[in-house]
């Protein structure tokens, strides 16, 4: 509907006419979406418009509250996710999620990183340790973890564990990452250190982040989703985006002129 | 002036409000002390008598006729036998039951009237469960046994462990609940690798507290398990165990089981005491 410069890349998900409902309060109104494969997009937008609970309808995390209720099509390489005969865990395999507050299991780092892959795969002990050192280093924590793999994933710090969670959720190789405000509990320098991460994990995921944080936004995504009270404003390129909306009520809201 | 006035209003006002609070702490500082008074008497007749009673007879020798010398062995092996498989009964019943409270239906009818039902098992009289026991279990055996002692031991167990299960798998933050299911994690899954073993320790220490109680349970026992002076292992005969052991010997007019009976609420509060120290080590490691 809004998007034009997306052209260029293959689409992933293609979210068509979707409305969402908490019980009888409609949260998400005919959203159309098209999430470009290969690249970062970023919802923005007030809290209570709805980003949060888009970013949880493209991995059906919502299923698990009877009272919740999505309507309309999410075409995940062209395939309709919302109905599905698949089981929902091999849909959650490919969609993986990062939450706002990092959540290590109750185990140590190691077991964190493969309880997902222990899920869908079959390896070799051999094989699980490569995989899990693979992914402490793509998420940027193997040096800093790789003699403790054995201490409890409860005992590092905020920054680290958010990390470990997104480890715990490239191990089991995703296509898409879903990272729902990922930062918003860490410190400057773990957020950077996460976003940086966020731009190399580009190359082999497609990503999808939600964001209270504009230069966020702005510094490490390629697109931008602008949302309002449950309707989508405005998408486009990032750059574009920020530096030339087109929608008044975009402008407003970058520059802070509303809040 | 007027800013003194205001100064003075305001001294007055905040001594007044020093006064009730120093009334406060002396009466909340006296209701303590009265109640730590009764307490600590209790503990300290209890290892007065009860170490005086103690020999290694206590623990070897069977309980004894009137007035001729002997020990508790077979009401201590009653106690453990009955506690034990009580707890190995109720415990995975009151789990499973838990478990299902908090992870699968936790506002239909059916989990409503459970809760409810089960609040109701939690504060009856053991009594009422002795007797019901004895209508259901003893009066169709047409005899008293421990395994009827046991299954009243149980019914005792089981409430008191689906309250502690569901209440601390409701502690567990349902982010990491959300984080497992995003992997891709089975229901079972989740609730076998991540919530049950987040709020082991918690359900663990239900599980002590529920031992603990049943421990010292007399009436359940009164008339299931009755007792027996002699030493048996089998569950169908009436089996001695340390409560009901300790209030016949009690009531008795013999000095030497008086004696026993001391000896026997000692090892009781022992016991006990080990199991709260225990259940309380263990939450403090969870948090």
């Amino acid at each position: 509907m809004l998007n034009t410069d997306t052209s260029i890349a293959r689409t992933k998900i293609a979210i068509k006419d979707l409305n969402f409902y908490y019980g009888k309060f409609k949260a998400l109104k005919d959203i159309n979406l098209d999430i470009p494969e290969g690249r970062v997009t970023a919802f923005i937008g007030p809290s209570g418009c709805g980003k949060s609970t888009l970013l949880r309808v493209l991995n059906r995390m919502f299923e698990l509250y009877p009272e919740q209720r999505a309507e309309g099509q999410i075409l995940l390489d062209g395939e309709d996710l919302l109905k599905s005969k698949d089981d929902v865990a091999l849909l959650r395999a490919k969609v993986g999620m990062v939450f706002q507050k990092p959540t290590p299991f109750p185990m140590s780092i190691y077991d964190n990183v493969a309880f997902g892959v222990k899920l869908f795969e079959n390896l070799s002990s051999n094989d699980m340790e490569e995989r899990v050192e693979w992914a402490l280093r793509k998420s940027a924590l193997w040096t800093e973890v790789k003699d403790k793999l054995q201490q409890s994933g409860s005992s590092l710090s905020g920054g680290q564990q958010q990390r470990l969670c997104i480890a715990r959720g490239i191990a089991i190789k995703p296509e898409v990452l879903l990272l729902d405000e990922p930062c918003s509990a860490l410190d400057p320098i773990s957020t950077a250190k996460v976003e940086e991460l966020i731009v190399e994990l580009k190359a082999d995921y497609t990503v999808v982040i939600v964001t209270h944080n504009m230069q966020q936004a702005a510094r490490c995504s390629d697109y931008t989703a602008y949302m309002y009270l449950g309707d989508l404003i405005e998408f486009g390129d990032t750059k574009q985006m920020f530096f030339k909306p087109q929608r008044k009520e975009t402008e407003d809201y970058i520059t802070g002129r509303f809040g | 002036m007027s800013t003194n006035l205001a100064l003075d209003a305001r001294k007055a006002r905040f001594a007044s409000r020093k006064r009730v609070n120093l009334l406060a702490i002396a009466l909340a500082m006296s209701a303590m002390a009265f109640g730590l008074f009764w307490l600590f008497w209790i503990l300290f007749e209890t290892v007065r008598l009860g170490i005086d009673g103690l020999t290694f007879a206590t623990l070897t020798q069977m309980t004894p006729p009137p007035n001729e010398e002997g020990g508790l062995a077979n009401a201590i092996y009653g106690s453990l036998v009955m506690v034990t498989l009580a707890t190995c009964l109720g415990a995975p019943i009151g789990i499973m039951a838990g478990i299902y409270l908090a992870e699968f239906d936790s506002k239909g009818w059916l989990a409503e009237t459970t809760r409810f039902v089960n609040d109701i098992l939690l504060s009856a009289p053991s009594i009422v469960i002795g007797l019901f026991v004895y209508a259901v279990v003893v009066s169709s055996f047409r005899s008293f046994s421990g395994f009827a002692g046991v299954v009243a031991l149980a019914l005792i167990v089981i409430p008191v462990v689906i309250r502690t299960t569901e209440d601390m798998l409701r502690l567990v933050p349902s982010g990491l609940r959300e984080a497992a299911y995003a992997l891709g994690a089975p229901k079972w899954k989740v609730i076998g690798s991540i919530t049950m073993k987040a709020a082991r320790s918690g359900v663990i220490t239900g599980i002590l507290l529920a031992v603990a109680r049943i421990a010292g349970e007399t009436a359940p026992l009164l008339f299931t398990a009755l007792s027996n002076q002699f030493w048996t292992s089998s569950l169908s005969e009436p089996m001695a165990s340390l409560p009901v052991t300790i209030f016949k010997f009690a009531m008795s007019p013999y000095e030497n089981w008086q004696k026993l009976a001391w000896a026997g609420v000692f090892l009781i509060t022992l016991a006990v005491l080990g199991l709260n120290i225990v259940a309380r080590v263990l939450t403090r490691q969870k948090t």
